[in-house]
């Protein structure tokens, strides 16, 4: 017997709906969830004291500047390689067995999970170089790990601006140079943002990279050199809710609360930012 | 002024071109027209070289602009498109405001700045009418515009560079009839400041505006003379089948 397409129809709609509100419902469900735990102990006084007793009791203000610093440094670090490397990439070269190099290298850097970032970063900024476990040591290693999502999205967003556009600057007498700093990168800036907050986001939620280039010492002071052994609030949290005892658990709640709160601000943020940008040329 | 000679043009293993000679008069309009896919669009882009940004493209022959080959490695590209502009099929101003778009030339030859630069914009949008349409308007966005004063807005940044020719690749073909009337008398107003070249698919357009008609088809300049006599009293057959619309 036929099925009324009507009735397929109507039964594919619901399916997709129930999908889709499975989907948004589970994300919805587990940042509640932590949101839920983590909040109530979340307190001011807990985001602007120091942690003691290995973070059981205090707060984790000095774990908050140290990922900042991280992350920022790891931004700051991989932005100009990455954003160069696209501008090559879809400025300066036509697609040759060089650009596919690149590209698949950049793909394959990827993949690789994040604790082998970790162990290259220990055994080659840690040990070789001696920057021993550090702010540098970790945001060097996280930058490396983002350089793929810069490139990549960078790229993405270069291409996406009309050929027009580069057509009209040489005709007018433009070096290419001028193009890309004139026409390109405004045209393609807010693309190029959203991939530098992507990758701040990764960074930020890193853990295994972390741990084994910037140290698990809990300071009980805000760091002042880049030299400075830190733990960031993704490696706080994991120690916590492994290691520390039940007592440590609002504690561990709390932090995980921040971070989700933190990633949140800068995802929507770098949301709002783009869309003024845009409306700015419309 | 300029002068193609057994100009030759692949796209690949296609040929696009199959030696073209023409010699472009100075402050007059010459118009190429001809039949869709004839090669008129691609001869324009040899004069300010933009074939260059088509992969596989390869040029044989000569362009001489003032006597110099065009074609030669050693010519200097961004000289030769700040002294020979070139206005687009589409409208296609920056997403900048008006101003910016028109200082953009200025601003990348360094040719002014501040005061100066004000009154390069000035000019250069009231040699196409927009400075009295547009009013103080000048900080809007140039998209904001419509379809004809983009076109017009191009022409203007073009001018602002202050180029001798102005090569003009269908410039009228996204305009309605009023708008291209006003872009045509506009362009008879250039002319005696500007060598013009135009390419249109529009025979009537070339036959009002051009003082010079060439006739291309399947890469080869069939005819090419005063505009009067290509039409009234065509030397070859398929020029006088193309325009009495026997084909197109």
């Amino acid at each position: 017997m036929r099925i009324p397409p009507r009735a397929v129809h109507v039964g594919m709609l619901g399916i997709l709906w129930s999908v889709t509100l499975a989907a948004i419902g589970t994300l919805i469900w587990i940042i509640g969830w932590v949101l839920w735990h983590g909040l109530p102990s979340a307190t001011p006084h807990f985001l602007t004291s120091m942690p003691q007793d290995s973070g059981a009791e205090g707060g984790i203000l000095s774990v908050i500047a140290g990922t900042l610093f991280i992350i920022l440094g790891a931004v700051a670090l991989a932005t100009p390689l990455g954003v160069g490397t696209a501008i090559y990439l879809v400025e300066y070269t036509r697609e040759n067995w060089v650009t596919r190099v690149i590209r698949y290298g950049a793909d394959c850097l990827a993949g690789i999970p994040s604790i082998i970032f970790g162990l290259f970063g220990y055994v080659f900024f840690v040990i070789t170089l001696g920057l021993r476990w550090s702010i540098l040591s970790g945001s060097l290693t996280l930058a490396l790990m983002s350089l793929p999502t810069i490139i990549r999205t960078a790229e993405v967003a270069l291409r996406s601006v009309p050929q027009g556009y580069r057509e009209v600057s040489y005709a007018l007498g433009a070096t290419r140079w001028q193009m890309v700093l004139r026409v390109v990168l405004p045209g393609a800036l807010p693309g190029i943002v959203t991939g530098i907050v992507l990758a701040l986001g990764r960074c930020m939620s890193e853990t295994a990279a972390v741990i084994f280039t910037a140290g698990t010492v809990l300071p009980d002071r805000i760091p002042t050199s880049p030299g400075d052994s830190v733990r960031t609030l993704a490696v706080h949290f994991y120690l916590l809710a492994t290691e520390g005892t039940s007592e440590s658990q609002p504690k561990a709640f709390a932090t995980a609360a921040i971070l989700v709160l933190a990633i949140l601000v800068i995802n929507v943020s770098a949301y709002t930012l783009m869309h003024r940008f845009l409306a700015r040329y419309r | 002024m300029l002068e193609a000679r057994n100009l030759k043009l692949w796209y690949g293993d296609f040929r696009a071109l199959n030696g073209v000679s023409m010699s472009i008069t100075p402050n007059a309009i010459t118009a190429i027209i001809g039949p869709s896919g004839c090669g008129k669009s691609t001869l324009l882009r040899c004069f300010n070289r933009m074939n260059d940004l088509v992969e596989g493209s390869r040029t044989e022959g000569e362009v001489l602009f003032e006597g110099k080959n065009i074609n030669d490695r050693r010519f200097d590209m961004t000289e030769l498109r700040k002294r020979v502009g070139m206005v687009f099929q589409r409208p296609n101003p920056f997403p900048l405001t008006v101003f910016d778009n028109v200082a953009y030339g200025p601003r990348i030859h360094g040719l002014a700045s501040g005061d100066a630069l004000r009154e390069i914009v000035k000019k250069a949008l009231q040699s196409t009418l927009l400075w009295d349409e547009l009013g103080e308007k000048l900080e809007a966005p140039a998209l904001s515009l419509s379809a004809e004063q983009q076109q017009r807005l191009c022409i203007s940044r073009l001018v602002a560079v202050a180029p001798d020719v102005l090569l003009m690749d269908e410039p009228c073909s996204a305009l309605d009839p009023m708008a291209t009337q006003n872009i045509e008398e506009l362009m008879l107003e250039l002319k005696k400041r500007f060598t013009i070249v135009i390419v249109t698919h529009n025979m009537q357009q070339a036959a009002r505006v051009s003082d010079f008609t060439g006739f291309m088809l399947l890469g080869d300049l069939v005819e090419f003379g005063e505009t009067q006599r290509v039409f009234t009293a065509p030397r070859q057959k398929k020029t006088e089948e193309y325009i009495t619309g026997r084909y197109g």
